[in-house]
């Protein structure tokens, strides 16, 4: 067990934890941030994606030890005051999700997206978002929600 | 109709996009412990020795279970696998032994310390070869195993688990006098379903034999029904909960972990023990969809019009029959598509083999073999020198026939002619390319090609499959729903809500629905499968809103001193129809009503429907003659395609799909199971494959070297239409829609490939270094 200090989502946090756990685990198990969901544990499908110092990663390849002193956010920080973000409004709006469980990673990597990039293009997009999996949707309201977003709804 | 196929959107979308949808995974109970599984490293091999010893005597370990301890016989439709292996191995991943620990990390050691010495066994694979007399058997006591009678037709000692026949007419005779008669053998490789959320369970096996299963399950029903069946329990002892679900696919339907979980948590006093397997066990112990081998024999005149089919599917099934004997069944039942044809002899067999077993997969049997029947339609074509989409035309049911299990297409079946036409028409795909165009393939090395397919499918279930749902008011006369089928993402719970809305004229943000399913609080639902939410669901919560409308009238005409028949609803209001501002509200009167003195009439408002599927009928285990299909969703895919023959690869340049829904309820959420579904199959096509290798060890086991569609494979440009061909006893002419998106997509894309470069593919996946190696072959 070893102290690490992080800070998630504004909030500053010290949390004893096992040196071998993954950022992910630290995030669902030890700060019961569960919105930040585990796909496939490998990287494949980023399931788990969380904006780490700015840049989406996915939370099962980083070791928790290593997010010592990192700035996290995840999808619990989204929506603020209760209100949903447009990006999250538009995911609903263009009916960008079904079974959800690819969603909250979706909407972090769509955030870096446009964190960095406000007015990105459909190619863009595709690149930025290819890392993400979903076998619901067929991806094209993923991109129209995203695209409502760049073309202004910010 | 104010609510009805309007874009409403989905009930939870509030819960996903913020992260505080609770799946399986999320939720932790006190006292949980960890479970994990030993998977056996052979594809068939008998267990000679398990030493549990050390895993035993590691502190936090619970319990470990092997197959020679408590074990519980499991099967949806034939009983044949155990939740553990005994004394043999049939398939590379299978679980052979089990831990319960304090935590994760525990659990796995202890597995690692579990020794199991094998003697291994030649494997099984070919499933042409397995069912030759006198092959080794994937299962010696075939003959011993429970199964529905009648139903379904295993034939011990050759490795079959079902066979179904269709008989109509006399092949022979019309292969005898057809002008042309081709056939050809098509393969296609098992694959994963890859729901993003992988399964999982959570056990509690309490006292006096109370249990309570958290479940990600498309079945909470069927696994309380199969679980109780195991452990001989009464079905009010055992409670199935089935939080947010992340996609199934068919996957999730049936009954998966729970067995084994609930074996751990009666080891361990009762305590709850949560099992969420790996990526890799999502793909090596948990089931696939079936491989399959099709054989296709037609027999057609010179002016195409076919008068003969003889097919035999051989579906790879795997180690354990699970869904795929009734997948056999459906098979069989649209054995030929969705063509009149008067002589038809087919033979639909799942083959126990030593793969991964095979398991309920949207669409159910019908993309694979749609496969190789669009296919065959159009190298019949080319056969006859005629135009693909003509020929089709001259063969598709037409109301006034009969398909080949007997069934008459009535003006209201659904018009699958319209659907081929219009897609037919989008994509130009009766137009050859020009001159100038054609030259421009040649320099660039660039191909194109266009061709169109159709599908059929009807949901495959038993004669019995109901659904009910209860809606209850509030005090304040918002209404709350409550139905046994799970919605996984497919929309079904907005479309409910929009036909309660519709059906007692309360605004859709006044109805709500909780998320998933406890079947102790929920009606009774058969499965979530079968594209048959919409319309039996639908219909039942059609029949409970006329129960909640005769309720709100009566009470109406006390209050207003009318007959019914005077009154009617709008605007969350009775209301006197002569004399409309002569009205009460449904809050004044949902509770009961008071009157100004005190005095109470009436009582809480409750409407509870139900809907049974009618009119089907066993078949005759002979002929296959009877009624199986609840309704016929027809549909049609076109596309033009590109190949770059150097490499192989195949881009998708165009699609249009057209389905006879019958009626779109939500036409966005409808697109949404187009899209995906096209997409989904378009992963079949082009990149999908389970693969092994030669001793049967899985090779494909992660989502890296299994490929599903990313963002980077989106057809270039997909044009989505709908016929409505009202269906007479569907809610509001709709009918079943969720699994039909995928079917023919494979052969859509090989026609179009072989119209492209002129090389007849007979194998999937098309992927780019089969494709080239086919165009090697055929220069």
């Amino acid at each position: 067990m070893k102290a690490i200090q992080l800070t998630v989502n504004g909030g500053a946090y010290k949390v004893f934890c096992p040196e071998d756990i993954t950022l992910l685990t630290l995030l669902r198990e030890h700060l019961h941030l569960t919105g930040t969901k585990e796909g496939c544990a490998a990287g494949e499908c980023g399931a788990c994606t969380v904006i780490y110092n700015g840049k989406p990663i996915n939370a099962c390849m980083v070791l928790a030890m290593e997010a010592d002193g990192a700035v996290i956010e995840t999808i619990e920080g989204e929506a603020k005051d209760g209100v949903l973000s447009p990006l999250q409004q538009a995911f609903i709006d263009c009916h960008a999700l079904q079974c959800g469980f690819c969603t909250p990673g979706m909407i972090m990597s769509a955030r870096a997206l446009l964190d960095e990039n406000p007015t990105p293009t459909r190619d863009e997009i595709v690149h930025a978002m290819e890392g993400n999996l979903c076998r619901c949707t067929g991806y094209e309201p993923i991109i129209r929600a995203i695209e409502q977003i760049a073309g202004g709804a910010q | 109709m104010s609510h009805i196929g309007k874009s409403v959107i989905r009930h939870d979308g509030v819960q996903k996009v913020t992260g505080r949808a609770e799946y399986l995974a999320d939720i932790k109970l006190n006292g949980m412990l960890y479970a994990k599984m030993l998977a056996s490293p052979h594809a068939h091999a008998r267990i000679l020795r398990i030493n549990t010893e050390k895993a035993k005597a590691l502190p936090g370990v619970r319990a470990v279970l092997t197959g020679k301890d408590d074990n519980a016989m499991v099967g949806i439709y034939m009983v044949d696998r155990s939740a553990l292996a005994q004394d043999k191995v049939r398939h590379w991943g299978e679980a052979v032994a089990a831990v319960a620990a304090d935590t994760e990390a525990i659990a796995e050691e202890a597995v690692r310390l579990i020794e199991v010495e094998y003697e291994v066994l030649p494997i099984i694979f070919d499933a042409q070869e397995a069912i030759q007399p006198g092959a080794p058997q994937v299962h010696e006591q075939a003959e011993s195993y429970d199964y529905i009678k009648g139903v379904f037709h295993p034939e011990p000692g050759r490795n079959i688990a079902n066979r179904t026949k269709v008989r109509r007419g006399d092949v022979d005779e019309a292969f005898a006098r057809a002008d042309v008669v081709i056939e050809h053998t098509y393969e296609q490789p098992q694959v994963f379903h890859v729901p993003l959320e992988p399964h999982g369970t959570i056990v509690q096996w309490g006292a006096e034999d109370y249990v309570k299963i958290y479940s990600s399950t498309q079945s909470p029903f069927a696994v309380r029904d199969l679980f109780a069946h195991s452990f001989n329990l009464p079905r009010n002892k055992v409670e199935v909960i089935a939080p947010y679900v992340g996609g199934g696919f068919g996957g999730k339907s049936g009954i998966h972990l729970e067995p084994l979980v609930g074996m751990l948590s009666k080891r361990c006093g009762g305590r709850p023990v949560k099992l969420i397997p790996t990526r890799e066990e999502e793909c090596a112990t948990l089931p696939s969809r079936q491989g399959m081998v099709s054989k296709v024999k037609t027999g057609a005149m010179r002016d195409g019009t076919i008068i003969a089919e003889e097919v035999e599917y051989l579906w790879v099934g795997g180690a354990y029959a699970d869904y795929g004997v009734n997948i056999s069944r459906a098979g069989a039942m649209t054995a030929c598509g969705p063509y009149h044809i008067e002589n038809v002899k087919a033979d639909s067999v799942t083959v126990y083999t030593n793969h991964v077993f095979g398991t309920a997969y949207r669409g159910f049997g019908h993309p694979e073999v749609f496969f190789g029947i669009e296919r065959q339609r159009d190298l019949l074509a080319k056969e006859l020198g005629m135009d693909p989409v003509e020929l089709r035309l001259k063969n598709l049911l037409m109301p006034g026939k009969e398909t080949i299990t007997g069934e008459l297409i009535t003006e209201n079946t659904g018009r699958v002619d319209q659907c081929l036409k219009v897609v037919a028409e989008k994509l130009k795909v009766s137009e050859d390319y020009t001159a100038a165009e054609r030259a421009e393939m040649e320099k660039t090395g660039k191909y194109r090609g266009k061709a169109a397919a159709v599908l059929q499918k009807s949901p495959a279930m038993p004669t019995w499959s109901a659904s009910s749902a209860i809606i209850h008011m509030n005090e304040d006369g918002t209404v709350h729903i409550t139905v046994g089928g799970v919605d996984f993402g497919q929309g079904t719970y907005t479309v409910l809500q929009q036909i309660a809305s519709e059906r007692l004229h309360i605004p859709i943000e006044k109805i709500s629905m909780a998320p998933g399913v406890n079947t102790d609080m929920s009606p009774y639902d058969w499965q979530t499968v079968a594209s048959r939410m919409t319309v039996l669901c639908g219909n039942a919560l059609c029949d409970a809103c006329d129960d909640l409308e005769a309720q709100l009238l009566e009470m109406g005409g006390v209050v207003l001193r009318a007959g019914k028949h005077e009154l009617g609803l709008a605007d969350e209001h009775v209301y006197v129809k002569q004399n409309p501002h002569q009205r009460v509200s449904y809050a004044q009167i949902c509770m009961g009503y008071t009157y100004e003195n005190g005095n109470a009439v009436g009582g809480p408002m409750i409407g509870r429907g139900k809907c049974i599927a009618q009119g089907l009928t066993n078949i005759d285990p002979e002929t296959g003659q009877g009624k199986t299909a609840l309704d016929w969703t027809y549909g049609a895919h076109a596309v033009e395609v590109e190949v770059d023959v150097r490499t192989g690869d195949v881009e998708v340049l165009h699609m249009a799909s057209c389905m006879d829904v019958g009626r779109v309820m939500n036409e966005a959420m409808l697109n949404g199971q187009v899209v995906g579904g096209v997409l989904q199959g378009l992963g079949t096509t082009l990149s999908e494959a389970v693969y092994y290798d030669a001793e049967g060890n899985l090779l494909t086991r992660n989502l890296t070297d299994y490929k599903i569609p990313t963002f980077k494979d989106l057809p270039g440009n997909l044009d989505v239409s709908y016929i409505e061909t009202p269906q007479l006893d569907g809610p509001y002419g709709a009918r079943g829609v969720g699994e039909h998106p995928l079917i023919s997509i494979t052969a859509v894309i090989a026609n179009a490939v072989a119209n492209a470069t002129g090389t007849e593919i007979y194998e999937l996946p098309l992927s780019a270094d089969k494709v080239r190696a086919a165009l090697r072959q055929t220069k």
